[in-house]
């Protein structure tokens, strides 16, 4: 094989730089023990940001628990692309039921374990966002309600990648989605409308809720890591770029994950007991548009002419969220040091250190005011 | 043991006995007494270890049940009507799945309009959905055909819906025999889950079937219900050895000897077909009844050795497929394609509306004396001067309004004038 080049890291991930650290210190994506859960061969598409999500995820659980992890899954691109038959990509006990039910049957198989005496064997639901923020919702709130003993997890593509990129419950304000095209006086989806199924979660007061993106698979592996350590219902949002369904290049699944928590566009933060403990700092702000520009779903945006008018928009969406979750570390600025030039990916600037999760008071005014979108 | 109770807590006591591990349940009329009486076991370790999940709805029910049966738990849920149909896409996956879950469907009629009563529309409509449909007709075959279930279910790895006729049987008060714990632990071994979610052997269950082989995923669910064909009179047999009593099976004839008309029912009317079929008998007309134990699957064989000698074959059932004709009667039909027997279609008993051994009389009287075509569909008791005046305000008014409401007004029961 040629000899490669290795670059250090990529800004803001964490990752590559493993090879560098103590192996205590290293992402479970690194260790040579981990555990493949959701092994390849699968038909993902090439960037699909759902395999990464689920990979991270389940690797985590699995180290968490001594391997010891029932899942269970809503139909969707995961379902599909991991087990054609007869062949399957999962190596882990795995249940595929329904579109809409996965909750309850991560509950129900939870149930049986404890009826069991096996309660050391744990319990994870995962679902895209059709699955968990519209047709799995109500089971979905079932089961935090009774405080289940279930991690479950939302891979977020922001639509329904699987039956041809339509408009879900999370598909963002002005996106472009087959039943959101950008024609008429509004193009692209409507503003005002979707829902926060992290703060719906906080909302049932369940002990654990987190957001991750893929681009910080450290965070999101620490995250599951403490989810594991707790019982009771537990919920993690992972956003996960979807190449595909957004226009966007392949390559750019990990710099679009990024670029949607440091626009301020999704707030990374978690919660315990309905209240936030910490949150994922802003590390080199930039405007929406760095973020905008990347995928072809946000296209009529910039063509034939600027729409300064939405950009606007979204950017006071994410200037909310920056405000509500208080995202920017206390040396970063109101102003975007990353907008005269996208130096996303290429920055030679330290992995520098994972973000610590500060305690803060403002869960009372998050809960009070929820009816924005905090994308 | 002897004992005077409602139907739904003899049931009850029954599943209890099965040592259920996981109940998921949601509460809906007339299933509510059993659950109710199931959560107060689960309360006070009566029923140990068992974990009862309260879901929000009765698709939460299934798919809970679902999750645990997989991860290799026996597992109950009991439901009627909107909630059978609002778990219909489960059920198909339970039984796809190949899940051996037990459930009792309190037969309520399915609306609109809304109806909280009693017929089989609930159960009818589900009938291809791969589950086996056991119908019982006194509490007493209740009890027994749910301890059956179980290990119907369970060898098969199929799941068995035990339905009994809501309020009827769930909230009559009838003297059971309830078996001992011992009989029902003998009868019924602890579950040994053919598939089973299992970290120390894992296993993708609910994959992705295409083409390929969709159809012979499909072809084992129908071989599998076959052999419940000849599972179910086994099962029942070692049932009567350690119970001493007969219960459940395929079909159950009644005073079929030398029968020329043989009427064909489901569930608990056959107490009431027998009695009037003893008063006809007793006038010497040559009548009888044959009881539909097992509905699906459908046991043609049985139906057809059973029917086969009648000329006149009456099907009594209480659910219709609207717009095509009976349902049971259709089976019937096609068990004795090649018979000379006349097959009439009576739909009876819809939501509730009493069936009275006067107006059994009187159908199998007109029966008898050839006043009804065969080939048309025949409602018990209808109102026919109702339903003329209601078609008659369609061809004549502009905005006819609901049919329910108009009709509760033309015969009194909203007080209200037409506006």
């Amino acid at each position: 094989m040629a000899e490669q080049q290795i670059k250090g890291y990529q800004t803001g991930t964490f990752v590559v730089g493993n090879r560098l650290l103590d192996p205590e210190q290293r992402s479970i994506q690194a260790r040579t023990e981990r555990s493949n859960t959701l092994t390849s061969g699968h038909r993902a598409c090439q960037g699909c940001g759902e395999a990464l999500g689920a990979r991270y995820t389940l690797d985590a659980a699995m180290r968490a628990t001594d391997g010891k992890v029932v899942a269970c899954n809503a139909t969707g691109c995961l379902e599909v692309f991991s087990t054609p038959y007869p062949e399957s990509s999962w190596q882990l006990p795995w249940i595929h039921s329904l579109f809409g039910n996965a909750p309850a049957v991560a509950a129900g198989v939870a149930a049986a374990l404890k009826a069991k005496g096996r309660e050391d064997i744990r319990v994870v639901g995962q679902a895209g966002d059709g699955g968990t923020v519209d047709i799995g919702f109500a089971c979905l709130s079932g089961m935090f309600e009774r405080n289940d003993d279930v991690l479950f997890v939302c891979y977020d593509n922001e639509g329904y990648m699987n039956t041809g990129v339509q408009r879900s419950g999370a598909t963002p304000p002005a996106a472009r989605t087959a039943n959101t095209k950008p024609v008429g006086q509004e193009p692209g989806n409507v503003f005002g409308q979707g829902k926060n199924v992290p703060m719906i979660a906080m909302a049932h007061e369940i002990p654990y809720v987190a957001t991750a993106t893929v681009a910080e698979p450290r965070d999101l592996e620490r995250k599951v890591e403490r989810a594991m350590e707790i019982r009771g219902a537990r919920y993690i949002h992972v956003f996960v770029p979807c190449p595909l369904g957004w226009g966007a290049a392949s390559k750019d699944t990990i710099r679009l994950a990024r670029l949607v928590k440091e626009t301020g566009i999704f707030p990374v933060f978690e919660a315990e007991e309905g209240e936030v403990t910490g949150v994922s700092k802003i590390r080199r702000r930039v405007a929406v548009t760095e973020y905008l520009k990347l995928q072809r779903r946000y296209a009529h945006l910039f063509k034939p002419e600027v729409n300064t008018e939405v950009i606007a928009r979204l950017q006071a969406g994410a200037d909310r969220n920056i405000r509500r979750f208080d995202l920017l570390a206390d040396d970063e600025g109101a102003e975007f040091p990353g907008e005269a030039t996208d130096q996303a990916g290429e920055s030679e600037s330290g992995p520098g250190t994972p973000p610590i999760p500060e305690a803060d008071g403002q869960t009372a005014g998050m809960l009070r005011d929820t009816h924005g979108n905090p994308r | 043991m002897l004992e005077q109770l409602e139907g739904s807590q003899a049931v009850a006591r029954a599943v209890g006995m099965c040592r259920p591990q996981v109940i998921a349940a949601y509460p809906i009329s007339p299933q509510t007494h059993i659950v109710e009486a199931l959560s107060d076991m689960v309360l006070t370790g009566d029923i140990d270890p068992c974990e009862y999940l309260m879901v929000e709805s009765e698709f939460a029910a299934m798919s809970a049940c679902i999750g645990a049966c997989a991860a290799g738990a026996r597992t109950y849920t009991a439901t009627a009507s909107q909630g059978l149909l609002f778990m219909a896409e489960a059920l198909y996956n339970a039984s796809g799945l190949g899940l051996p879950i037990v459930m009792t469907l309190a037969n309520r009629a399915i609306g609109a309009p809304i109806n909280i009563w009693n017929d089989h529309s609930d159960s009818m409509s589900q009938r291809d959905s791969g589950w086996i449909q056991l119908f019982a007709e006194t509490n007493q075959e209740a009890v027994d055909l749910h301890i059956q279930a179980y290990c119907l279910a369970e060898e098969l790895s199929l799941p068995v819906m035990v339905c009994m006729d809501g309020f009827i049987l769930t909230h009559a008060f009838e003297q059971v025999d309830l078996p001992t714990q011992e009989q029902v632990d003998s009868f019924l071994p602890p579950f040994e889950p053919r598939q089973m979610l299992d970290p120390a052997e894992p296993m993708t269950i609910g994959a992705m079937v295409g083409p390929e082989a969709f159809t012979e995923v499909k072809y084992l669910m129908h071989a599998k219900q076959l052999q419940a064909l000849d599972a179910i009179p086994e099962i029942t047999a070692d049932f009567t050895g350690i119970f001493g009593r007969e219960s459940g099976g395929l079909v159950r004839g009644y005073r079929l000897e030398d029968a020329e008309t043989v009427v064909v029912a489901l569930g608990s009317v056959l107490g009431t077909i027998e009695d009037v079929i003893d008063e006809l008998r007793e006038q010497g007309v040559k009548i009888g009844a044959l009881s539909i134990k097992c509905f699906r699957p459908w046991p043609i064989d049985e139906v057809r050795e059973a029917l086969e000698g009648a000329e006149r074959v009456v099907v009594i059932e209480k659910a219709f497929a609207v717009g095509a004709g009976g349902i049971v009667g259709q089976n019937v039909r096609l068990a004795l394609s090649g018979c000379e027997s006349t097959v009439y279609d009576i739909v009876a008993g819809l939501g509730g509306r009493p069936i009275t051994r006067k107006s059994l009389g009187t159908l199998f009287e007109d029966v008898l004396e050839g006043r009804i075509e065969p080939t048309g569909l025949h409602f018990l008791d209808l109102k026919k001067d109702v339903v003329e005046r209601e078609i008659s305000r369609m061809e004549h008014g502009k905005k006819p309004g609901p049919h329910a409401e108009n009709i509760l007004r033309d015969i009194g029961t909203v007080a209200s004038d037409s506006h």
